[in-house]
C-alpha cells in the first residue's frame, strides 16, 4: 500500500513561487509544534544524509530561528529565518536567508508562507515559497543538496510497516 | 521570441493538454473537446507550448497532429525533480516523528 497521504508540488516559475501541500495523519496541535518548536524540527527538517541543527530559536514575530544543515562530513550550511507574521495553530509566515557561522545573511532570501487547516483528524499543511530570483531557488537545491544526496526510501518503507502493524 | 517552460506548463490548461497528448497525438480540434474553453484559447496554448518545444506538430494530410516532445519535458522534470524529493524525503520523516509524538501522548 501506498500512502494516501495528499502530496502536491507546483513550481510556478512566472511568479517566482514553489507551493507545497501535504496531510498529515495528525492533529492540528501536534503539526503545528512540529513546524514551530526547535527540538521537534531538528528531527524532520534536513533530508537524510544531512543533520538540522538549530542554535537559536524564538518562535515570536521579529524572533528568528538560526540554524544549520550538517553534511555526514560535518560541513555546515548556515540559514536564518526570521518570523514576519504569527497566526497561532493557522499561519506563520517567514523570511528565509542563507547565512555564515556568524549570521550575517547572503541576500536575497525568499519568503516563506505556512497554513494549517485540520479535518477529519488529519492536518494539511500548505506552503509557499516566494524567490525573488529562481537562480536563488537552482541554488538551493545545488548547495545543500549535491551529489551524495540519496533519497532515503526505508524512512517510506518503516513508516509504512509500523501503520499497517497498528491497523 | 523565447518562451519560458516554467511558465508554460504553469498553466492548469497547458498542464492537462500535456496529460492529453501524453497518451497519443491529438489534432487541435480534437483537444478542445476536452476543454470547455474556444478553439482559438487552445490553439493559444499549444502555439505557447510549441514555442517552448514541449510539444511538436506533425502533418498528416490535411490534419495537424500534437505530439508531446518527450526529452524536453524530462529536462523539466529532472530539475523539479530534485527539489520535491527533498521535500518528500523532509515530509516523510516528519510522519515518523508524529507517529513518535502521538504514541507518547497516548
Amino acid at each position: 500500500m501506498k500512502s494516501t497521504l495528499l502530496f502536491d508540488f507546483t513550481v510556478d516559475k512566472a511568479a517566482k513561487t514553489v507551493f507545497i501541500t501535504r496531510e498529515f495523519d495528525a492533529p492540528l496541535s501536534l503539526v503545528w509544534d512540529a513546524y514551530t518548536k526547535q527540538e521537534i524540527l531538528d528531527q524532520w527538517w534536513a533530508p537524510k544524509p544531512y543533520a538540522s541543527k538549530t542554535k537559536a530559536m524564538d518562535f515570536k514575530v521579529g524572533g528568528r530561528r538560526f540554524y544549520a544543515m550538517v553534511s555526514p562530513e560535518g560541513q555546515e550550511r548556515w540559514s536564518v529565518q526570521k518570523y514576519t507574521s504569527i497566526t497561532p495553530k493557522t499561519n506563520f509566515k517567514m523570511f528565509n536567508a542563507f547565512a555564515d557561522k556568524d549570521e550575517t545573511l547572503e541576500l536575497p532570501g525568499s519568503d516563506w508562507d505556512f497554513n494549517f487547516s485540520e479535518q477529519n483528524g488529519k492536518t494539511k499543511v500548505s506552503i509557499s515559497i516566494y524567490n525573488e530570483s529562481l537562480a536563488r531557488l537552482e541554488k538551493m537545491i545545488e548547495m545543500g543538496f549535491k551529489e551524495g544526496y540519496a533519497m532515503q526510501m526505508q524512512n517510506l518503507d518503516e513508516l509504512l510497516v509500523t501503520l499497517s502493524q497498528r491497523k | 521570441m523565447r518562451r519560458d517552460i516554467f511558465q508554460a506548463i504553469a498553466d492548469p490548461t497547458r498542464r492537462a493538454i500535456l496529460v492529453l497528448i501524453a497518451a497519443q497525438a491529438m489534432t487541435p480540434n480534437a483537444l478542445a473537446e476536452h476543454f470547455d474553453t474556444t478553439r482559438q484559447a487552445v490553439s493559444k496554448h499549444l502555439r505557447i507550448l510549441t514555442e517552448c518545444e514541449l510539444v511538436k506538430q506533425e502533418y498528416q494530410g490535411r490534419e495537424i497532429y500534437y505530439q508531446l516532445e518527450i526529452k524536453k519535458m524530462k529536462e523539466i522534470d529532472k530539475w523539479l525533480e530534485q527539489f520535491r524529493k527533498i521535500w518528500e524525503d523532509r515530509f516523510t520523516q516528519l510522519d515518523k516523528v508524529l507517529l513518535k509524538l502521538k504514541s507518547n501522548k497516548k
